[in-house]
């Protein structure tokens, strides 16, 4: 049962064609991962599944309704103006939950991405690793049935990053929402997604998908095993081949 | 050393004039000598003082109000598509119409008895615009990821503006009330110097009464008050914004 589904889906910008025609469907729970090459339209797919933006053509189906669906920025996307704990309340406070309530549930969810004690701070004052975890906790606050996150780690170091990929990968392990995530970085990819779509370049069609086996969160060492190797290679050749196209 | 600098330049510079001013013998009411306009500004210190205090508080009230009409139509244009297309041009001849042009008619609707309300209306009109213009570009400047957020949540017209929106044109606005506070001032004396009359009894009056009497020195005396209070309200403005700054930024 898809949680959200584009049937074959194009759309058209002035300079001419950005995405499609692509047929995506998402399941429930499932963590999809979005790779191509820059320019291929990936983050406009997901604009689509966010109900952002609008196909040309094609048709969209949702299972998910309004607050269902939450989306990180590839940049943090705080509010200077608030403190933490006021920018991760400020959705259910837009949703209409009182603010007593909304600021508890915020500090549950900044404890969650593991920043308890940084409820005060305003997003200058955090590292850039901190931020991101902020706009995490901000998505989830709203226990979303559908995470989107687009290139969401590409600003920060390879620790961070790492460090980052499994946090998402145990949060996602507490709700189970359905992820779909950009990025164009392969080994990402499938270290964090039960299924990796490839996309052509520009427009982006799907060049190939692939399962990708094993638990989630990742063992230890998961990096290392033969399967996660042959699936990255696999993954490279197919993108490599969209690139060529 | 280097913020001496301004300080020995204009030293020099008023040591320049004293001393040009004995040797060449310029007569007193065409250029006075430096010492002539600080015995001036000494002598007529207290009524000096008092003019300005009224030509500042004609600013500081045109600025309250500029500041209230010009945020309020900005949240208009912000909250529809159609008002700011109304709006926007208006207020641009507001702005590219010389204040002096209009003192006059001003004046005229004041009426006789109320020439104070002429030169409030005068300096909001010169105050409005950079304020205007701060709060609608501050209105347009939000990340536009944290709009598509705002779409994402459900967020209505009004949330928009007062929860995304409003914070987000903070520095515009403080950098807006700046300029506009000291076009306001200026505003202010040109008014006076439209109204030109004894009623008004700000600094520009001083300076027109001095100079129908040849009373250079105290006309120059009452530019170095202006000249001051000028400088004050700029620092203290630039003192509110950077504490405004910290404040929206948290650092």
């Amino acid at each position: 049962m898809s949680i959200v589904q584009l049937t074959d889906v194009e759309v058209d910008y002035d300079r001419g064609r950005a995405l499609g025609p692509l047929t995506l469907g998402v399941a429930a729970g499932e963590t999809v991962a979005l790779v191509g090459p820059s320019g291929c339209g990936k983050s406009t797919a997901l604009r689509l599944l966010a109900g952002l933006e609008a196909p040309t053509r094609g048709a969209i189906a949702r299972m998910t309704g309004r607050g269902e669906t939450a989306v990180v920025f590839q940049a943090p996307t705080l509010a200077p103006w608030l403190s933490a704990q006021a920018n991760v309340a400020l959705p259910l406070e837009l949703a209409g939950v009182a603010k007593a309530e909304a600021h508890e549930r915020a500090a549950a969810a900044l404890a969650r991405v593991g920043l308890s004690g940084a409820e005060a701070k305003r997003p200058v004052q955090l590292s850039g690793g901190m931020a991101m975890r902020v706009s995490l906790a901000r998505a989830l606050v709203t226990e979303p049935r559908l995470l989107l996150l687009d290139e969401p780690f590409a600003a920060l170091d390879e620790i961070t990053r790492r460090a980052l990929a499994d946090d998402v990968l145990s949060l996602w392990a507490a709700s189970k929402p359905a992820i779909v995530f950009v990025t164009h970085n392969v080994e990402e990819a499938v270290y964090m997604a039960s299924r990796v779509v490839v996309l052509t370049r520009g427009p982006g069609r799907i060049a190939a998908d692939f399962a990708v086996a094993g638990p989630i969160p990742r063992p230890p060492h998961f990096r290392a095993e033969a399967d996660f190797r042959a699936t990255s290679e696999a993954v490279s050749a197919a993108l490599a081949e969209g690139i060529a196209a | 050393m280097s913020r001496l600098a301004p300080v020995v330049l204009a030293a020099l510079l008023l040591a320049a004039w004293e001393i040009a001013c004995r040797a060449l013998d310029v007569p007193a009411y065409f250029l006075p000598a430096p010492s002539a306009v600080a015995v001036a500004l000494w002598r007529h210190l207290p009524t000096l003082v008092a003019a300005a205090g009224h030509t500042l508080s004609t600013a500081v009230i045109a600025l309250v109000i500029a500041s209230l009409i010009a945020q309020a139509l900005a949240i208009l244009t912000a909250l529809s598509p159609l008002l700011d297309r109304a709006i926007r041009p208006l207020a641009s001849v507001v702005q590219v119409t010389p204040v002096v042009a209009i003192a006059p008619l001003l004046l005229i609707w004041a009426g006789l008895d109320h020439p104070g309300r002429a030169l409030v209306a005068l300096a909001v009109l010169v105050a409005f615009f950079p304020i205007f213009s701060g709060a609608t570009a501050g209105l347009r400047s939000a990340d536009p990821d944290l709009e598509r957020l705002f779409t994402l949540y459900g967020a209505g017209r009004w949330q928009r503006v007062t929860r995304l929106r409003l914070p987000s044109a903070v520095p515009f606005l403080l950098e807006g009330h700046k300029v506009g506070a000291g076009l306001a001032l200026i505003g202010a004396v040109v008014a006076e110097f439209g109204a030109g009359s004894g009623k008004v009894q700000g600094l520009a009056w001083q300076m027109l009464d001095a100079g129908n009497k040849l009373q250079t020195a105290r006309m120059i005396a009452a530019l170095v008050v202006l000249g001051a209070m000028g400088v004050a309200l700029h620092a203290l403005l630039e003192a509110v914004e950077r504490v405004g700054l910290k404040w929206w930024r948290g650092r």
